[in-house]
């Protein structure tokens, strides 16, 4: 990999239960529990789980949306992880986040032109004719038309508005932009359009992506790497061939042959794991996965596993054949 | 397709309408189908479309007003549902024709204990007592593979997960052993390991009980694991109808092929995932202001003059493969 745009170091967020009269603290939800991983310049790494395990958290932690309990988020060598706000907003500039859903991230009373232009003038980068030129320019690359502009986000379909959110990520010529589910409100053939508008910009920009996404068939698609998440943690992290070729944590196995393959010739829906995600509030020790693991030995209730180098840049935390998981 | 005496379903030429103040809206146009005995149908399509008004109208659940069946006819085991008044639609509702949603939580009473929930639905149906009715509650909870099933039925739907509210909701549809069973997106709200349990569990209730399923979904991976027949919905039409087999190896119609060729794969072992997907571009046109000709036509890459002045009639291309366009001897040659 060429440089680090980003390096996340064992970042925690841990939310108390507070419960009774006294709001006392009951427990604590272990949304995050110790997540690492870099990020290349030009890279597009995929985080893919479950609902509740986290990855939502991670994408808004390392914008500093949500402060994190513990850990370090450096980007581009810097060590963001306690600036203060106002030091936070020259770095805000090269960060940017695209939101799941395009109705509830665009302000309905603003009209689109001023939506992907408000970032450039906040700080202040263009103003008066300048920003309307700029503003025509984002429009042009994420395919809406310039004359676009002075409509209101309700005249926009669900697609359309994505590439507003799109094109105000990209208003700042931004390094990283977080993904949080950007597709997944988006009818198929809608979906197909966002992922390769997504692609062509990285190509022309050279920026990164973090790309959260439940939907592997999406992530497979878009990544260079993947990161699996189970329960706050990451499970397995791989470049993508490797990982859907050679999955080695058993969690991972159970996601990739639970996904419907369109192809009624294929192999038949087998769900390789019974029962529900655990909760995060009293996460199983050990392994997180034991509960529902079908390799679990008597080890994996009792120590927890770290991410090991399993060849090639494949690391997976699991305790399974000296800690490099099971092959298929 | 399957003989004539299994027909549990025969819808014909329905026709479900929305009068709005933006205009009329023919949500369901002039829709056919048929379900038999332990078949699965699937109805595939993107938002708007119409997939969820004909579950509905089939339901008889479509809001009046707005909404209206205006045209058809929905036969259901020698009864033709939308003939019945409403006091007669009842009995049958939740009895021979019962549904499930996307949302378990939106279609279960939060204050009701579940197994009181699947009582009621038995003893609308049925003469039972009360303690005969807990015995099939139970019994269903079971069949569903709910643990504890005994515990559970004593329990309110929020303390129970996603997945086993689903399956909740589906012992219930399921109580009264109906002759269809319609499923709304059953696993869209659900999480991908959970969603291949539910739908493994439906599939095996359906084969042991020998209902008919109407399976309504966005996606094609499922409809390709568990549907023996596809309908494919554009614009409340259907476009394309074939065997799931027939459909997967040769659509013939160009929206069909667009939305298989959208889909993003997981990667099988040793072949590369392609960088660019194939992309549909445009977006659904407005049931309002539909095209004189073909729905699709503006955004079909294969359109011509007559596909935006003539609408295609369903012709079948052999063995029950119907599709709607003009030019889809063709769709085959492109692709």
């Amino acid at each position: 990999m060429t440089e680090r745009l980003l390096e996340v170091t064992d970042l925690k967020k841990h939310y108390p239960v507070r419960a009774g009269v006294l709001r006392r603290q009951v427990g604590t939800v272990h949304s995050v529990d110790g997540v690492s991983f870099s990020l290349g310049a030009g890279e597009t790494l995929g985080l893919v789980g479950e609902s509740g395990c986290g990855k939502s958290t991670v994408a808004r932690s390392v914008l500093r949306l949500i402060e994190p309990t513990s850990g370090q988020i450096r980007l581009d060598g810097e060590d963001i992880t306690h600036l203060s706000k106002t030091a936070l907003r020259r770095h805000r500039r090269s960060m940017q986040i695209v939101f799941q859903d395009p109705f509830a991230s665009l302000n309905p009373r603003m009209i689109a032109g001023d939506i992907v232009g408000e970032p450039l003038a906040v700080h202040g980068l263009a103003s008066g004719k300048a920003l309307e030129a700029r503003v025509a320019k984002l429009f042009e690359q994420v395919g809406l038309r310039p004359d676009q502009m002075r409509n209101f986000p309700h005249q926009f379909s669900g697609g359309q508005r994505q590439r507003i959110c799109i094109a105000r990520a990209l208003a700042l010529g931004p390094r990283l932009i977080v993904c949080d589910e950007p597709v997944s409100a988006l009818d198929v053939s809608i979906q197909a359009q966002v992922i390769n508008l997504l692609i062509d910009l990285q190509k022309q920009h050279g920026f990164s992506y973090l790309f959260i996404a439940h939907d592997l068939a999406v992530v497979a698609h878009i990544s260079h790497r993947v990161a699996v998440m189970y329960l706050g943690r990451i499970v397995e992290i791989a470049d993508k061939d490797e990982l859907f070729r050679n999955p080695r944590h058993p969690y991972t196995q159970a996601l990739l042959a639970s996904v419907p393959i369109a192809n009624p010739l294929a192999k038949k829906l087998a769900p390789l794991v019974d029962g529900d995600v655990p909760s995060p509030v009293n996460p199983p020790p050990g392994c997180a996965f034991h509960t529902r693991c079908r390799f679990a030995m008597e080890r994996c209730r009792i120590e927890r596993p770290v991410l090991m180098d399993a060849g090639d840049g494949h690391q997976v935390a699991c305790l399974l054949n000296d800690g490099t998981g099971q092959s298929q | 397709m399957a003989d004539t005496s299994d027909l549990v379903l025969d819808v014909k030429n329905l026709k479900t309408v929305f009068f709005t103040n933006s205009g009329l809206f023919k949500a369901v146009d002039d829709v056919s189908f048929t379900v038999s005995r332990g078949e699965t149908l699937a109805i595939v399509g993107e938002s708007g479309c119409g997939k969820s008004v004909t579950a509905l109208s089939l339901m008889r659940l479509v809001p009046d007003p707005p909404g209206r069946i205006v045209g058809g006819t929905v036969t259901l085991e020698d009864t033709d549902l939308l003939a019945l008044s409403e006091a007669e639609m009842r009995k049958i509702r939740g009895d021979r024709i019962s549904m499930i949603f996307q949302e378990p939580m939106t279609s279960l009473n939060p204050v009701m204990r579940i197994g009181d929930q699947i009582v009621e639905a038995v003893r609308l149906h049925r003469n039972l007592s009360s303690r005969e009715a807990q015995n099939i509650a139970v019994e269903m909870l079971r069949l569903v593979r709910i643990p504890e099933p005994v515990r559970r039925a004593r329990e309110y739907p929020h303390q129970l997960s996603g997945g086993m509210r689903q399956r909740a909701m589906i012992a219930m549809a399921l109580a009264c052993r109906p002759a269809l069973l319609i499923a709304d997106e059953p696993t869209t709200a659900l999480d991908v390991t959970i969603q291949a349990q539910i739908l493994a569990l439906i599939l095996d209730l359906q084969k042991e009980l020998g209902t008919g399923l109407v399976l309504i979904t966005h996606d094609l991976g499922v409809v390709a694991q568990t549907a023996q027949r596809v309908i494919v919905m554009y614009a409340g039409r259907k476009v394309e109808e074939a065997s799931v087999e027939a459909l997967f190896a040769a659509p013939k119609h160009p929206y069909t092929r667009g939305l298989m060729a959208s889909i993003p794969a997981v990667p099988a072992s040793g072949v590369a995932a392609p960088e660019r997907l194939n992309e549909i571009s445009g977006t659904v046109p407005s049931l309002v202001r539909l095209p004189k000709g073909c729905a699709f036509a503006p955004r079909c890459t294969l359109a011509i003059k007559r596909c935006e002045a003539e609408y295609p009639p369903l012709t079948d291309w052999g063995g029950g493969h119907l599709a709607a366009c003009w030019r889809a001897a063709e769709v085959a040659e492109v692709a």
